[in-house]
C-alpha cells in the first residue's frame, strides 16, 4: 500500500467519531432512498406482472341490465380488444363468529374456467364445479380474516332468499388488489369480502338471465380510451349504463397507483436532505483536516507530490466515507424496503411479491451520494491544491477579529469575555455558521414533516369521524324505499333515531370536464351527517342546488353559482342543470349533496329513500346486528366506530413507524451536526481553550465558550428548522402524494409538534455536547502548548 | 578569504576558475509578497552561483530573506523578477508542474520542525518519497545511512526531536537528490543532538556528493561549511570562502 493510503487510514482511525457521524448520515441518506425507491420498483413490477398475467381490465362500466347480445356490439367498437361480461352483486352475509354483518360481493365467473380478464387466481381448493349453485371461490384476505376454511358455509341473503354458500377455494384478482367495497377507505377484510361463484347461479337469482349488469374489456394497443368510453356509454345508454370509466378511476388501481406515487414523491425528499448534509459535513471536516495538515501537505508538495494527487488524497477519504454509508445504507435500505414491501401487503393483495432493490437503483443511489460528498468535499480540496506549497510551510495567519455588530452597537458591557469570544467566532466565519444552523434546522425540518402527517392524520380522524359523520351505523337499501322506512327502521330493536338519504349514481359535468360521482340526497337539517367549510362552519343546504366538496369543485373547475351538468345514471336517467350554491371541506373522496326532496324532484320520483344513518343504543347493538343479517332489503350496513378503528390501526401505525424512522434520521443528523462542529471548534481551538485553562478560566467556563457556541447555533436553528418544516410540509400538502381524489390530508401542525421538535434537538444538542465535555476533561495543558499551530 | 558584498559572475569572471559545475545559478532576482496588509520586500536584488557538491551555509537574523531564498531555490515559490536557473532550467519561467517534477526528482527539503507525518511510522515517512522517486534508495537504507535503523517501525511522537529530524534527513535524501535544503535543521535541537543531525548532513555531502544548503542563525554552523553567506534585510551582506572545512567534532555554540 503507499504510504499516501496509509497515511489516510491512520487519519481515518484518528477521526472516527466525525467520520461515523458523517458516515452515518450518508448512510440515512442512501437508505432512504434505496428504502423507498426499492418498494416503488417492487411494487410497481408486482403490479405490472400481476396485471399483465392475470389480464386486468382497462375499461370498466356498471350497468342496470343489458342483454347479452349488447357484448357482439361493443366487442365491435374500434380499439376494443377482450370483452367480459358480468354479474356483480353486493349482498349482507352472515360470517359464522362475525356479529356484525358483512357486505360481500359476487362475482359471476364461468361454470369452467378460462383464460379471461381480471382473471381469478385460485390460492387454494379447487375451482367451483358445474351445476353446483352454491359453491363459491372467496377472497383469500377475507377467508383469513374471519378464519374461514375451505368447505365452511356462509350465510347471505341473495335476492330476498337466505342460502348457505359452500367456500370451495381461495382466490384473488387483479381488479382487488386493494379490496374495498367503496363506501371505506381501508379495507376491512373482515367486513367485506369479494365472491366468486357461478354465472348461472347468480344471473338467475337476480333475474338476469341472458343479461349481464358489469363488464370490463380491454383495449387493443393505440386504441383512444376516451373515444372508447364515449362508444360504450352511447351503446350501454338505454340499458341503465352507470357511466364508464378507465383504469384510473377503477377503485382498487387507484388506491395502488396513489401509493406508488406517493413513494415516489418522498423517495425525493429524504435523500437530498441527508445527503446535502452530509455534503457539508464533509465540507467542515475537510476544511478542518486541511488546515491542521497544512503543514503536512506543504511537505508532501515539497518533495514532489503533484496537486492531483495531492487532491486525490483527500478525495479518497471521501471516496472511503461515501462507500462506508452506502454499504451500511443498503443494507439497511434492503432491510427497510423489505419491510416495506411487506407492509403494503397488508393492504394489497398480489398473488407474488417480489422485493427487488435493482443494481441500476443501488449503483444510482451511491453514485448521487458520491457526487453529493464530492460537491461538499470540493471546496476543501481546492484549497489545498491551490495552496502554494511555500505558504503552506508557513503557519497559517491569525484569524483577523473585529468586535461584533453587538458590541458595534455598543452592547458589550452586557457579555462577558467568554460572550464575546463565543460571539466574535461566530461572526467572523458567518458562512460556516450559517451551514451550521442550516443543517440542524432541516433535523428540526424533518421532524416537523413527521409531525405534520401525524397531525394530518389525526385531524382526518377527528373531522372526518366526529365531526362530519355523526350516525352510529350507515345502512344501505337493495333499491330505494319509500317514506315510509324510516318508521320500520325506528321500531328495529336499539334504534335512537333515523335520518334516511337518497343516493344516486351521477356525472357531474362542466364545461368540458366530468367526473363520476354520487350525489348524495340529506334530510333538512341533518343531524348525522354536517356540511362543514375548511373553518368547520356549517354550510347551508338550500334547495335548488348543489353543494360540492371543495376537491370535486376543484376537479371540475366550478365555482360557486355557476350552473353544471348533473347527468343522473338511474331510473329515467334525466339530466338537469343545477346551481352549486356551496362548498364544504371533507377530506375523504367525492361527493356532492343536494336536499333529498330537491333531488327527488329532480329524479321526478316522490319521496324516495336509498339508505338511511342510524343512531343506536350500543347495548342492543347484537340484537340489531341479529335482524339486520336476516332483512333482505338491507344491502350493506357499515359502522362508523369499526371505519374509525381500521383507521387508526394502520393508517395511524404506518405514520407512527414512519414517524419512529424520521426521528431516528433526525437524532442522527442533529447529533452528526453538533458534534462534528463543535469537535472541530475544540481542535481548532484546544492552545486557546488550554490556554484559558492556564490562566485560570475553570473547566465549566471553557465548557462554555465551546458549547455555548453550539447551543447558540442550535437555538437559532430551531425556528429556522421549524420555518423549513412548515415551508416543506407545506410543499408535500400541496403535492399530488397528500392531496387525492380519495383523501386530502388537512395542513395542519400542533403547537404541541413544536414542542417536541424543540425537545428532541435539545436532547440530541446536549448528547453532543456530553460527548464534547469528557473531551475537555482530557485537555492535556502542557502538550497543547508545545504544539506549533 | 574573499569578502564582497555583490558576488557577480560576469564581473569576476576568473573568481570560478576550476570550480566544479554550477547547480544554481540566481541574477538581479527579487522577491515581494503581500502579508495580510503589508508589502514585505523580502529580497532583492539577489545574485548567486552555487556548485556541484559544495557544502553552503546560509547566515542571517531572522526576516533576512534565508528561507526565502531556500525555497525559491527549492522550488516552492517563484520570484517576483530576476532570473534563477537549475542547471539549464529556467525556475523562472517554471510552471506549477516543472516546479513540482523539478521537486519530485532534484529536490531533498529538511526543515525546522522536521514536518514528519505524525501519523506514519520513520519507515513510511522515508516511503513517502520512494513511492513517487525515480531511483530511490530503500527507506531502509536510508535510514541506515542517518543510523536509525533500530527505529524503523517508530512514530514520530516515540521518537526524540533529533531522531525526527534524522528521519527528515532520510526521508529527503532518500530519493538520491542532487540537492539537500535544509531550513535551520538544528534550530528545535539541542547542542549534541544537533551535532549528531549535522553529522548526518555532513556524511550525506561526503558520501553521496550532495549540493548541501543549510540556514541558520547559528554561526558556529559556519565553520563546517565551504562557504558561507550572510543575509542582512533581503540582501546578500558577505560571501565568504571556508579554506579549512571544520569537522562537527570541532563545532562549538
Amino acid at each position: 500500500m503507499p504510504s499516501l493510503d496509509r497515511k489516510l487510514l491512520r487519519d481515518l482511525v484518528s477521526l472516527w467519531g466525525q467520520i461515523l457521524a458523517i458516515v452515518l448520515i450518508v448512510a440515512c441518506g442512501i437508505a432512504s432512498l434505496v428504502t423507498m425507491m426499492s418498494t416503488y420498483e417492487s411494487l410497481t413490477l408486482s403490479m405490472d406482472a400481476y396485471y399483465s398475467q392475470y389480464r386486468f381490465a382497462d375499461v370498466f362500466v356498471q350497468v342496470r341490465r343489458a342483454p347479452n347480445a349488447v357484448v357482439s356490439q361493443i366487442e365491435a367498437i374500434p380499439g376494443v380488444g377482450q370483452v367480459r361480461s358480468r354479474v356483480v352483486v353486493d349482498v349482507t352475509l352472515d360470517v359464522p363468529g362475525l356479529a356484525d354483518p358483512a357486505s360481500g360481493r359476487l362475482v359471476s365467473i364461468p361454470e369452467e374456467p378460462q383464460t379471461m380478464l381480471n382473471d381469478v387466481v385460485l390460492r387454494a381448493g379447487r375451482y367451483i364445479e358445474p351445476g353446483r349453485r352454491d359453491e363459491v371461490l372467496v377472497s383469500e384476505a377475507f377467508a383469513a380474516a374471519n378464519r374461514l376454511k375451505l368447505g365452511d358455509t356462509v350465510g347471505a341473503v341473495i335476492n330476498g332468499r337466505w342460502e348457505l354458500l359452500r367456500l370451495v377455494g381461495t382466490a384473488l384478482s387483479p381488479e382487488y388488489v386493494y379490496e374495498i367495497s367503496g363506501t371505506e377507505l381501508l379495507p376491512d377484510n373482515q367486513r367485506f369480502g369479494v365472491m366468486w361463484i357461478g354465472r348461472e347461479a347468480l344471473a338467475n337469482a337476480f333475474d338476469l338471465d341472458g343479461a349481464f349488469n358489469d363488464l370490463a374489456l380491454s383495449l387493443t394497443p393505440g386504441a383512444s380510451e376516451a373515444e372508447v368510453i364515449f362508444r360504450l356509454d352511447q351503446i350501454l345508454e338505454r340499458f341503465g349504463g352507470l357511466g364508464a370509466y378507465g383504469r384510473n378511476e377503477q377503485l382498487s388501481h387507484r388506491f395502488l397507483s396513489d401509493d406508488i406515487a406517493a413513494l415516489q414523491v418522498t423517495a425525493l425528499i429524504l435523500p437530498v436532505i441527508f445527503l446535502g448534509i452530509a455534503a457539508f459535513l464533509l465540507n467542515l471536516v475537510l476544511a478542518r483536516l486541511v488546515s491542521t495538515q497544512r503543514d503536512q501537505i506543504a511537505v508532501l508538495k515539497a518533495f514532489g507530490y503533484t496537486n492531483g494527487e495531492v487532491g486525490l488524497h483527500f478525495f479518497k477519504l471521501v471516496l472511503v466515507v461515501v462507500l462506508l454509508g452506502a454499504a451500511v445504507g443498503i443494507g439497511l435500505g434492503r432491510w427497510l424496503g423489505g419491510g416495506l414491501t411487506q407492509f403494503y401487503t397488508q393492504f394489497y393483495q398480489f398473488p407474488v411479491i417480489e422485493y427487488r432493490a435493482s443494481l441500476g437503483l443501488i449503483l444510482g443511489a451511491v453514485g448521487v451520494s458520491a457526487i453529493a460528498a464530492f460537491v461538499g468535499a470540493l471546496n476543501a480540496v481546492w484549497g489545498v491544491v491551490v495552496l502554494p506549497p511555500a505558504e503552506a510551510i508557513r503557519p497559517e495567519p491569525p484569524a483577523s477579529f473585529q468586535p461584533t455588530l453587538v458590541e458595534r452597537l455598543g452592547l458589550q458591557r452586557f457579555f462577558s469575555p467568554a460572550g464575546r469570544i463565543i460571539l466574535r467566532n461566530l461572526e467572523r466565519r458567518p458562512w460556516q455558521a450559517a451551514l451550521s444552523i442550516f443543517g440542524i434546522s432541516l433535523a428540526v425540518a424533518i421532524l416537523i414533516v413527521g409531525r405534520y402527517q401525524n397531525d394530518g392524520i389525526q385531524q382526518i380522524m377527528a373531522i372526518q369521524f366526529r365531526t362530519i359523520q355523526r350516525e352510529d351505523l350507515t345502512l344501505v337499501f337493495n333499491e330505494p324505499r319509500s317514506g315510509r322506512v324510516q318508521y320500520d327502521l325506528a321500531h328495529l330493536p336499539g334504534v335512537l333515531y333515523v335520518e334516511p338519504f337518497r343516493a344516486v349514481p351521477a356525472r357531474l359535468r362542466f364545461e368540458h370536464r366530468t367526473r363520476l360521482s354520487g350525489v348524495t340526497g340529506l334530510v333538512p337539517n341533518s343531524q348525522l351527517r354536517q356540511l362543514l367549510d375548511r373553518h368547520l362552519q356549517k354550510v347551508p343546504l338550500p334547495p335548488g342546488g348543489v353543494v360540492l366538496s371543495t376537491k370535486l369543485a376543484d376537479l371540475l373547475g366550478v365555482e360557486v353559482g355557476d350552473v353544471l351538468t348533473l347527468e343522473i345514471l338511474e331510473g329515467g336517467r334525466p339530466i338537469r342543470e343545477v346551481p352549486m350554491v356551496g362548498r364544504v371541506d371533507e377530506l375523504l373522496g367525492l361527493t356532492a349533496y343536494m336536499d333529498v326532496q330537491a333531488l327527488n324532484a329532480l329524479l321526478q320520483e316522490g319521496s324516495a329513500f336509498s339508505g338511511a344513518y342510524l343512531s343506536v343504543d350500543a347495548q342492543q347493538l347484537p340484537e340489531l346486528y341479529k335482524t339486520l343479517k336476516q332483512t333482505p332489503a338491507i344491502a350493506s350496513v357499515s359502522q362508523r366506530e369499526t371505519a374509525l378503528r381500521q383507521f387508526q390501526n394502520t393508517i395511524a401505525t404506518t405514520s407512527g413507524v414512519f414517524n419512529g424512522v424520521l426521528l431516528v434520521f433526525a437524532c442522527i443528523i442533529s447529533v452528526g451536526v453538533v458534534y462534528n462542529s463543535a469537535r472541530i471548534a475544540l481542535s481548532e481551538r484546544s492552545r486557546e481553550l488550554a490556554t484559558l485553562r492556564i490562566i485560570g478560566f475553570t473547566q465549566a467556563e471553557i465548557a462554555f465558550i465551546l458549547l455555548g457556541e453550539q447551543g447558540l447555533l442550535t437555538l437559532t436553528a430551531v425556528p429556522v428548522g421549524w420555518g423549513l418544516g412548515y415551508a416543506l410540509s407545506q410543499w408535500l400538502n400541496q403535492s399530488p402524494a397528500h392531496n387525492t381524489e380519495m383523501f386530502r390530508v388537512p395542513f395542519v401542525i400542533q403547537p404541541s409538534s413544536y414542542l417536541f421538535t424543540l425537545v428532541v434537538i435539545a436532547i440530541a444538542a446536549l448528547l453532543s455536547g456530553g460527548l464534547l465535555a469528557r473531551q475537555l476533561q482530557h485537555l492535556d495543558l502542557i502538550a497543547v502548548l508545545k504544539t506549533r499551530e | 578569504m574573499v569578502n564582497q558584498s555583490s558576488p557577480n559572475l560576469q564581473t569576476h569572471p576568473k573568481a570560478y576558475a576550476n570550480l566544479p559545475p554550477v547547480i544554481f545559478h540566481v541574477r538581479e532576482m527579487t522577491k515581494t509578497y503581500t502579508m495580510g496588509e503589508v508589502q514585505v520586500h523580502a529580497l532583492q536584488s539577489i545574485n548567486l552561483d552555487l556548485f556541484e557538491g559544495e557544502f553552503v551555509v546560509l547566515l542571517g537574523p531572522s526576516g533576512s530573506g534565508k528561507s526565502t531564498l531556500l525555497n525559491i531555490l527549492g522550488g516552492l515559490d517563484i520570484p517576483s523578477s530576476g532570473q534563477v536557473f537549475f542547471r539549464q532550467q529556467d525556475l523562472t519561467q517554471a510552471n506549477d508542474r516543472t516546479l513540482t517534477r523539478f521537486r519530485r526528482e532534484s529536490v531533498g527539503f529538511i526543515f525546522q520542525f522536521y514536518n514528519l507525518i505524525p501519523s506514519l511510522t520513520a519507515r513510511e515517512n522515508v516511503a513517502l518519497v520512494t513511492d513517487i522517486a525515480h531511483r530511490p534508495m530503500t527507506p531502509e537504507a536510508a535510514l541506515e545511512l542517518v543510523n536509525l535503523s533500530d527505529r524503523l517501525d517508530h512514530f514520530p511522537s516515540q521518537l526524540s526531536g533529533g531522531q525526527q529530524q534524522r528521519v527528515a534527513i532520510a526521508r529527503a535524501i532518500a530519493k538520491r537528490p542532487e540537492v539537500l535544503l535544509c531550513d535551520e535543521p538544528t534550530g528545535a535541537l539541542d547542542f549534541s543532538t544537533g551535532k549528531i543531525v549535522l553529522d548526518a548532513l555532513a556524511k550525506v555531502n561526503a558520501e553521496l556528493g550532495t549540493t548541501v544548503v543549510v540556514i541558520t542563525h547559528n554561526a558556529g554552523i559556519a565553520a563546517m561549511g565551504d562557504r558561507v553567506i550572510t543575509m542582512r534585510d533581503g540582501q546578500i551582506h558577505t560571501l565568504q570562502q571556508n579554506q579549512h572545512r571544520a569537522s562537527t567534532n570541532e563545532l562549538d555554540w
